[in-house]
């Protein structure tokens, strides 16, 4: 089956998908545009029968604000009202983890959950043991969720992120402690549903865990990808795997696929200006997100889409796009491939904002320096030259905002480049060098000298 | 009419000048930045010898003029007075002010020490007496801070307009004895005004002695028709120099700055400012200074001795998801560093008049009013803030004293103001063990090698080194270490900037 082909089928398969999906929607608040959407679309787990949402709560991104004592809290009122929405809507996948926002994404989840029955949603969460791999850390991570979360069961959970540092780290945070094991016995009683693991990491390492499910030593019920437009087929290929190859391979097996980051991190929903252009020449009333999240769901073995709300307005903006889900076709997936092609002529730091390598040691600002940077090339005001019409406002609006957005001792001239946070990564950004090449952008526009 | 134009000079030269110091966007020096340089002592110590021969010969020929439009403390005491006599003119024919005798015993005095400090080099001294350096002084610690709040204020506005007309600045005191030897100035300053007008010009300001001795030989004056005259004292009572004395019909040129409200108060105008050269001047000699000036004596001196140092009480704020900074310390540097575009330390110290204006321009929050004793108050540069940037030459462009000759951002890198050398004790690499050269990395000349802890083993750690000739002291490496609160690299002043 050529490429071409493919897509056609698939392209078909997700509609009818959808059309199926619409005609059992729960209860939704009725569209105030008059429009008649068809309703939240529903993915079928072959393996057990679960009516997924396609759109699924990332609870990763979660509103934070401070406490007296000045420390960041997770705003569980705003959380209360998103799942509220959310619910409302349709969307029965919460996605958590014991590591999100300082460790407090699960409780937060868990207190806004534990309203309505416990058999109207599905929770999704991981074992998130990246500091220490002892079977007693690992066991107490497992059985703390529990607590966190006001349940008795897991629908659905992951080893997170394995393939950073391929096997040998598999093999030390699943395998040698028992874990594995433990989670197929957890499994057999009930505990967990389905078993999967998210994945970040090269292709021999996805390999290597595909053979695994091949050889019978584990069912892989699910697998999480980083799936986007961008990473389909434009992943740097050493480091990270194209998101095709992984879906081909699952596909292949017939293993449903849970996606992270369709909008790397929000990058996608906000473009350079002359591609946002090109997507309202063809949709003016639907947001750059909307053709994101769509590219994902046009694949039909994609059981849900993660996507981390931390407010209202993308909650509502994606319900927009998902309860009256139009896959892509054929001609609208080209013309995302020529998107992403010109997506990958700037020269933005790949950074999805998971914070995963805070705290940096030394302070360093690291998703906040390379939010900054990026959203200075998104918005158009990325100053490139002295021959550059507007140069001089542009540079002080990138040295003005820069001081703004990160107070001078926590920006990129004061990473000493330690490296510690590169194994962090899921991304593998090469933070240093990174950090490195924006400093050195800076000092080109504080000399005056680009 | 002769006095409208000075008043319109003098606001013109006042304005100009404080917003020198009050200036954010570093571009008016590009306009005024002469009238710093046309300043008497700075221009004295930059041997600025035309500069100097100009004032010299305009107070020759019209007066003390200089005192009335040139000299920003001097039209600062005349707004002060001015307030005052605005607020009693309602009652007619009041005495707001009135004939004093000369203090020439504590006008010589003080012009005597203040050249004798001159001479030994106590630059403390010299500063606080220094009349446009007191006024910077008082500018850049008492004025600049309330602009730079309102800048602040504006900037928070434009921050959520999503412009960037404004940014914060960092308001910060960057020297304790200094801000309080400002404050006490100007609290004098405004004292004195109040009360007597120009009592400070007269009997303190060295400048004001040097040139009121100059204007008793003035070619023109004013001089008062003793015919014409009623002998009404609204002359007398309105001369803020107290230098008019109408019961021997004669005025003290040497205490008189020109300011010419005599002569347009006059009804019945029997004064005219003229080709007076020779008149007398009738002056009566004088007492010993009074309590008065004895006061004022100790609280100068009291204050040149509150050099108690900044106690920085650092609250640590952990910030969630960040580690916490530890704020930068001093630390000890056996020679101070002073800007690029000063020949020596000692050169440097020796024109300095401690006027600040370089520290209100310095960008980079690196020059500060020294607390050292020799050096009290004349700018020195430290790094815990931000290091002197390559492309920064602002320091030299405002110095009206000579003391920073002006640059441009190439000649920079060939004056070598100070040496980096490396604390091995402190570094990251010695106590944490990992792998750092932020040093090296960020050093714009290439002035620091890493080189192998253990040269026998080629994977062992690096560690700074410093190649003393291409050093050149900018306190890049110094301000982006990562030790803390003291820099394992830290800048060393050199006495001789220029030599190779």
């Amino acid at each position: 089956m050529d490429r071409r082909q493919f897509i056609k089928t698939t392209g078909a398969g997700a509609i009818t998908a959808a059309a199926i999906a619409a005609g059992c929607a729960p209860r939704r608040d009725e569209d105030k545009s008059g429009n008649t959407p068809s309703g939240m679309p529903y993915r079928v787990n072959p393996n057990n029968g679960d009516r997924v949402s396609l759109l699924g709560y990332g609870c990763m991104r979660w509103p934070m604000v401070k406490d007296a004592s000045g420390a960041d809290i997770i705003d569980q009122k705003v959380v209360d009202e998103l799942v509220e929405h959310a619910m409302t809507n349709g969307v029965n996948y919460y996605d958590t983890s014991p590591a999100y926002l300082q460790g407090q994404s699960e409780r937060a989840a868990g207190l806004a959950l534990k309203r309505y029955p416990r058999d109207s949603y599905y929770i999704a969460t991981k074992l998130s043991n990246f500091g220490n791999f002892s079977p007693e850390a690992s066991l107490r991570m497992y059985r703390d969720s529990f607590e966190q979360m006001y349940t008795d069961y897991f629908d659905y959970y992951l080893l997170h992120s394995i393939g950073g540092g391929g096997w040998e780290q598999f093999k030390r945070r699943y395998l040698d402690n028992g874990m594995v094991d433990f989670l197929k016995k957890e499994k057999e009683a009930g505990r967990i549903r389905q078993l999967g693991f998210s994945f970040h990491g090269n292709q021999q390492a996805f390999d290597d865990f595909i053979a695994m499910h091949d050889r019978g030593e584990i069912h892989w019920d699910f697998v999480q990808i980083q799936m986007n437009y961008i990473d389909w087929t434009h992943a740097d290929g050493v480091r990270n795997v194209n998101a095709e190859y992984l879906y081909r391979q699952l596909d292949d097996r017939e293993i449903p696929i849970t996606i992270m980051e369709p909008l790397q991190g929000g990058r996608l929903a906000n473009v350079p200006a002359n591609i946002a252009t090109r997507f309202k020449e063809r949709e003016p009333d639907k947001s750059i997100a909307s053709w994101a999240f769509r590219f994902v769901g046009t694949y039909p073995r994609v059981l849900t889409i993660l996507s981390g709300m931390t407010d209202m307005a993308p909650l509502k903006d994606n319900l927009d796009t998902f309860l009256d889900f139009k896959p892509l076709n054929e001609e609208e997936l080209e013309f995302m491939e020529e998107m992403a092609v010109l997506m990958k002529e700037y020269p933005m730091v790949n950074c999805n904002d998971c914070n995963y390598c805070m705290p940096c040691p030394w302070g360093i600002d690291i998703p906040g320096i390379f939010r900054h940077y990026n959203k200075m090339i998104t918005d158009g005001t990325f100053a490139q030259s002295h021959e550059q019409k507007e140069y001089a406002r542009l540079r002080r609006a990138y040295l003005v905002s820069y001081d703004r957005a990160i107070p001078t001792v926590r920006q990129a001239d004061h990473c000493i480049s330690c490296g510690e946070c590169v194994p962090h990564c899921p991304q593998s950004i090469a933070i240093p060098n990174e950090l490195n090449r924006i400093n050195r952008y800076v000092e080109k526009l504080k000399r005056d000298t680009l | 009419m002769l006095r409208h134009i000075r008043i319109v000079l003098a606001s013109i030269f006042f304005i100009a000048i404080t917003l020198l110091f009050l200036d954010l966007t570093g571009v008016l020096h590009l306009w005024f930045g002469w009238m710093a340089k046309v300043q008497f002592l700075p221009a004295v110590f930059a041997a600025n010898f035309a500069v100097v021969a100009g004032l010299v010969l305009l107070t020759l020929i019209f007066g003390r003029v200089y005192c009335s439009v040139i000299c920003p403390m001097g039209v600062f005491q005349d707004i002060v007075s001015r307030l005052r006599v605005t607020r009693e003119r309602r009652r007619k024919n009041h005495r707001h002010f009135a004939f004093s005798r000369e203090k020439r015993i504590a006008r010589y005095g003080v012009l005597i020490l203040f050249i004798s400090a001159f001479l030994i080099g106590f630059h403390a001294f010299v500063a606080i007496l220094a009349p446009y350096s007191s006024y910077g002084r008082i500018a850049q610690n008492l004025f600049a801070p309330i602009v730079q709040g309102v800048n602040n204020l504006f900037a928070i506005i434009s921050e959520r307009a999503g412009s960037y007309a404004f940014y914060t600045r960092d308001v910060w005191i960057r020297s304790l004895p200094t801000f309080i030897i400002a404050a006490i100035t100007f609290i004098v300053v405004v004292i004195l005004a109040w009360r007597g007008g120009r009592t400070y010009c007269n009997t303190i300001c060295p400048v004001g002695t040097i040139l009121g001795f100059l204007s008793r030989f003035s070619l023109f004056r004013p001089v008062i028709d003793k015919e014409a005259c009623k002998d009404c004292r609204v002359c007398e009572h309105n001369c803020k120099a107290s230098c008019i004395d109408i019961s021997t019909h004669s005025i003290d040129a040497s205490r008189c700055v020109s300011c010419f409200d005599c002569i347009d108060n006059c009804k019945f105008s029997a004064l005219k400012y003229r080709f007076a050269f020779g008149a007398k001047s009738a002056v009566r000699e004088t007492e010993a200074p009074g309590a008065d000036e004895g006061r004022r004596a100790f609280v100068i001196g009291a204050a040149a001795l509150a050099t108690t140092a900044v106690a920085k009480a650092q609250q640590k704020k952990v910030d969630g998801g960040y580690a916490a900074v530890m704020d930068k310390e001093v630390p000890h540097r056996d020679t101070p560093v002073t800007p690029f575009g000063s020949r020596s330390v000692k050169d440097f110290y020796d024109r300095c008049t401690a006027c600040q204006l370089c520290v209100a321009a310095c960008p980079n929050g690196v020059l500060r009013p020294s607390t050292d004793f020799d050096r009290f108050m004349q700018p020195e540069m430290s790094y815990e803030r931000g290091y002197c940037r390559p492309e920064c030459t602002r320091c030299s462009e405002v110095c009206p004293a000579g003391a920073i000759l002006p640059v441009t951002p190439e000649e920079k890198t060939t004056y070598k103001v100070g040496l980096a050398r490396v604390d091995r004790d402190l570094c990251v690499v010695e106590t944490k063990g990992v792998s750092c050269g932020n040093c090296a990395r960020r050093c714009p000349v290439g002035a620091i090698r890493m080189v192998l802890k253990d040269p026998s083993d080629p994977k062992s750690l690096r560690i700074p080194t410093v190649i003393e000739t291409r050093c050149i002291g900018c306190g890049a490496c110094e301000n982006l270490c990562p030790s803390r609160p003291i820099s394992a690299i830290t800048v060393n002043g050199r006495e001789n900037h220029l030599e190779n």
